[in-house]
């Protein structure tokens, strides 16, 4: 895992919405929810490798626009009845800042 | 196309419940598709069979009973020979024959002949005073006898038999039920129901002989007794047969179409020969015949749907219950209650207020139900046991109704019949019980979408749907077959995608949150099925003051380009109506080059597609091609996409108008519009309609005087030729109407519903009405087109390639080089 990395500021990503942190290990989709909570999460679909960021987000899950499924923010786990993790990374806010840890082994794609 | 000079011949044998239920379904669906001809025995139009018992009791009149009079099949032109009875159906020429030996011809017939009551094969059946119970003839006969005579014997204890034996009783006659089994109504009730109703029917006065065989009717020039196996006679002045129903289907038979036990027919209401349909009791469809009019509503609107040739409906069969009509008696029963290994039953008994409800379960599934004295949640049973709703969590209260759970999920089942007439059933519209009972009562309707029609009640909100559909259920009994229920939009909430539109219009709601809040949403932000739909509906219903919310967009028509399998987008600017130039060419495969687009292809809307670009290069791209003059083909869009032409009267030897040009206007003036899901158009120069015009969402056909126009045709998942709309003489009258018609399916159409799909749902004869034949409300929904035309048209990849917008949706927010 990676120490904490500022990867920008809040209001850089839209509400309910995500934008895309790229590492040479694969891109990390990093959410926005409505009460301003992040998450990170590698941006691949356990289903099709679909890009989660440009899914829609709603709570905290995120719907991946190829197929639909529908995957936890925080845990990175597809809603039952579909079946997937994504792996996770830790995010987090301070004064306006988002903060990325990535955790190494996850974003190897 | 079809014809329209010579229509085909549709004809009709049998004037009753199921064949007219047809005609009225097919006549919303396709009102001049065929040349209608019915047939039918009785000397009456349409009427109500059911209501025959309440007649009979004195209750209603026959006036009252009727649902179709002559008139109406005047206005629809629809020619009825009643009181001919027709003898034979030739197949090979195609035409029936009536027993005055007249020939009729047809191209679809339909057979609805119902079915007839059975008389026992006892010596003395053919006596007078001796008769069946199926339609006036017979009631009137035994009214008749009512007053000349004293003594009446019913054989058979079921549901007809009770309610003719209540019905002579009231008329003052003597009644004795014969009954072969010692249970009445054995094929709807269990033992202790059977018993409950013989108790209070014996109370009022009739009397049973039961378990009793029926040996012989006697008499001489009318019949005067009858006499059974142990050797005891009754008098009888009137013997009614109420043993049973045998579908009639002896026509059919003889014309040597495939029967059983009634006339089979397939999932599409087919008999053996593919121009043959048949609806009703006559037809024995999955080995199982029907004797109650839910099932033949059913059947009736599936055989509608292929006659108007949609064929896309089938019958798969249907539940049903059963109330009897005996005024003062309340039973009900559904499903299947033989007591089984596997199933478990939950029994509630309450002598003292004669109250008795069994509920059978299996797999944690309501498969029937038998109530008797208090029969209010017998709907709410049936909808669980046609639903297959899972109710073990609510198993412990499930006896005593849907007013005891609480939160029990059904909305204000509370006892309606137990309300008195001032409870008010509808908040919105101040509608109270006793309106609805009465407007039902007398305008004999039948449907929920009759009494919102008729009394406004359930027309707002519509969250006393629930017991307005009791009121009905309760006012007409097993007459009601409930209308499906209403589709909630997604999961996020109950309400059904009217009631949103209704509630934004008149709550003036403009934001997505507003609508949650003020709707009661289920869920925090919705879901990815419900929030680009309310976004739609906001931006439809507010054009210029709603702010389109990015985030509730599909990905598609947020970045503007389609998304591809691998993460890469597709790329296709418009090409007015087809046309393109040598420097529009020449941009696009310099764009192809400069950002080494993979795949460059022709569509089938005719424009060009490039496919496999990155995410960060569209913004490039599109400033390359903007430069050229192109704008945003919107092929990524729930709004109109391409309007297809063929070369018309400029080019080719057959053009009658100038198509391609037509076809830009169209195109010019309604791009950018967003619309409920995607909209194609096409416009082709002569019928032979190189455009294939007639399988788009509207379609043109140009011809030497004119203009046609058609809409709700798809070829996409489904495969569906057009309805022809009108024909008009001019380009803008064309332009008048297919605005309008796109405006009304951008305020009616449910998110993601295709036009045809709105088409079927609504009605083509509704959408015609607003659109073609009231001048004044085309104008009103084209200026609301127009006007919304102002706040779309801008070419979004403009606004983002070189004004800005969005710019953060298209850069990583942060590139990291990981240790
Ligand atoms: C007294 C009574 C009470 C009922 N109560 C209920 C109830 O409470 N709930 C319920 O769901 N159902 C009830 N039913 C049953 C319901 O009425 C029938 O299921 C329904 O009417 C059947 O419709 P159908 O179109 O198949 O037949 P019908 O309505 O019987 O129509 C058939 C028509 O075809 C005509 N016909 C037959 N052969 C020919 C021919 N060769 N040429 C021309 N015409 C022909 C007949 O004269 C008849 O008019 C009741 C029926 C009766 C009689
Ligand atoms: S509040 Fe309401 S309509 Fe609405 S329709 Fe309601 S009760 Fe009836
Ligand atoms: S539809 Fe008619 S006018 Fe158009 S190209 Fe074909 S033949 Fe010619």
């Amino acid at each position: 895992m990676t120490g904490w990395i500022e990867i920008g500021a809040l209001d850089d990503i839209p509400r309910l919405g995500s934008r895309v942190v790229r590492t040479p290990a694969g891109n990390i989709a990093v959410f926005r929810t409505e009460s301003d909570e992040v998450f990170a999460l590698d941006d691949r679909c356990p289903h099709k490798g679909g890009p989660l960021s440009q899914g829609i987000v709603h709570n905290k899950r995120v719907t991946c626009p190829l197929h639909n499924f529908v995957i936890e923010l925080a845990s990175g786990q597809a809603v039952a009845p579909d079946e997937g993790c994504t792996h996770t990374h830790l995010a987090k806010v301070e004064n306006g800042v988002v903060w990325l840890s990535v955790r190494q082994a996850a974003a190897v794609s | 196309m079809l014809d329209k000079v010579t229509k085909q011949k549709l004809v009709v044998i049998g004037n009753g419940m199921a064949g007219i239920r047809t005609v009225e379904a097919l006549l919303e669906r396709a009102p001049d598709l065929y040349d209608i001809t019915v047939f039918g025995s009785e000397p009456y139009g349409n009427y109500n069979r059911i209501l025959l018992s309440p007649v009979l009791a004195g209750e209603k009149t026959v006036d009252d009973i009727m649902l179709n009079t002559v008139d109406w099949y005047e206005d629809n032109n629809i020619t009825l020979r009643k009181g001919e009875t027709i003898s034979m159906i030739d197949r090979r020429t195609c035409e029936v024959v009536t027993d005055a030996g007249d020939r009729v011809p047809y191209d679809r017939l339909l057979i609805a002949t119902g079915s007839n009551p059975i008389m026992l094969p006892l010596p003395g059946k053919d006596l007078p005073g001796v008769i069946g119970f199926r339609d006036i003839y017979d009631v009137d006969r035994m009214i008749k006898a009512s007053t000349d005579y004293r003594n009446a014997v019913v054989i058979g204890g079921g549901l007809l038999g009770l309610e003719a034996a209540n019905g002579l009783m009231k008329r003052g006659m003597n009644v004795t039920v014969v009954h072969l089994l010692d249970t009445l109504m054995e094929r709807q009730l269990d033992p202790v129901a059977g018993g409950l109703l013989r108790k209070s029917l014996e109370e009022r006065g009739m009397v049973f002989k039961m378990p009793a065989q029926t040996q012989a009717i006697l008499g001489e020039d009318r019949v005067t007794g009858v006499r059974f196996g142990d050797g005891t006679e009754l008098p009888a002045d009137l013997v009614v047969m109420a043993v049973g129903i045998r579908p009639n289907f002896e026509l059919a038979k003889k014309a040597g179409l495939y029967c059983e036990r009634g006339i089979v027919v397939s999932d599409t209401m087919q008999t053996y020969d593919g121009r043959i349909y048949a609806v009703g009791e006559c037809v024995q469809h999955r080995r199982q015949t029907y004797g109650l009019v839910a099932p033949l509503f059913d059947q009736a609107k599936v055989c509608a749907n292929h006659l108007a040739m949609k064929g896309f409906a089938t019958y798969d069969g249907s539940v049903t219950s059963t109330k009897l009509k005996v005024t003062g008696i309340d039973l009900f029963s559904a499903g299947d209650f033989a007591p089984g290994p596997d199933k478990e039953e939950i029994v509630l008994q309450d002598a003292n207020r004669g109250v008795y409800k069994r509920i059978i379960l299996k797999d944690k599934k309501i498969v029937g139900a038998v109530l008797y004295g208090d029969t209010i949640d017998g709907p709410w049973y049936f909808q669980h046991l046609r639903d297959g709703t899972d109710v073990s969590h609510m198993r412990e209260r499930l006896v005593f109704g849907a007013a005891n759970l609480g939160d029990g999920g059904v909305n204000g089942q509370n006892s309606v019949a137990a309300m008195s007439d001032e409870t008010e059933i509808c908040g919105c519209n101040g509608v109270c019980k006793g309106a609805i009972v009465k407007a039902i009562s007398e305008k004999k309707l039948f449907t929920l979408d009759d009494v919102r029609a008729h009394t406004k009640a359930s027309s707002s909100c519509g969250s006393c749907t629930g017991l307005v559909e009791q009121v009905l259920a309760f006012t007409l009994g097993g007459d009601y077959s409930a209308a499906p229920k209403v589709k909630p939009l997604c999961k996020c909430t109950d309400h059904s995608h009217d009631d949103v539109r209704r509630v934004i219009v008149e709550q003036q709601l403009k934001t997505i949150p507003a609508v949650m809040r003020f709707m009661e949403w289920k869920t925090l932000n919705g879901c990815h099925s419900c929030r680009p739909a309310l976004n739609y509906y906001l931006l439809a219903t507010w054009p210029g003051e709603y702010r389109d919310d990015q985030q509730s967009r599909f990905i598609n028509e947020r970045v503007h380009a389609n998304i591809q399998k691998d993460g890469t987008y597709s790329v296709v600017p418009r090409m007015w109506g087809g046309v393109t130039t040598p420097g529009e060419l020449r941009a696009i495969a310099d764009v192809a080059e400069k950002f080494n687009i993979p795949t460059v292809k022709v569509t089938g809307g005719q424009r060009i597609d490039l496919l496999g670009v990155k995410k960060e290069d569209l913004p490039a791209v599109w400033a390359d091609l903007n430069d050229a003059g192109m704008v945003s083909g919107h092929a990524y869009a729930k709004g109109l996409r391409t309007v297809k032409t063929c070369v018309g009267s400029e080019w080719c030897r057959f053009g009658t108008q100038d198509s391609t040009g037509l076809g830009v206007k169209l195109e010019k003036f309604m791009w950018g519009s967003w619309t409920p899901a995607k909209v194609k158009l096409g416009v082709s120069g002569c019928p032979r309609n190189c455009a294939e015009a007639t399988c788009k969402d509207v379609g043109v056909v140009c011809v030497d005087s004119g203009y046609e126009i058609h809409f709700a045709g798809a070829a996409g998942l489904h495969i569906k030729g057009t309805e022809f709309l009108t024909k008009v003489e001019t380009e803008d009258e064309t332009l008048e109407v297919i605005v309008a018609l796109t405006q009304l399916y951008r305020e009616e159409g449910w998110y993601l519903e295709r036009m045809y799909k709105w088409c079927d749902r609504v009605g083509l004869e509704q959408i015609r009405k607003r659109v073609v034949d009231d001048i004044a409300n085309r104008k009103a929904l084209f200026a609301r087109f127009a006007h919304s035309q102002q706040f779309a048209q801008t070419d979004p990849w403009a606004e983002r390639a070189s004004r800005g917008v969005d710019r953060n949706e298209f850069a990583p927010l942060a590139e990291l080089e990981l240790a």
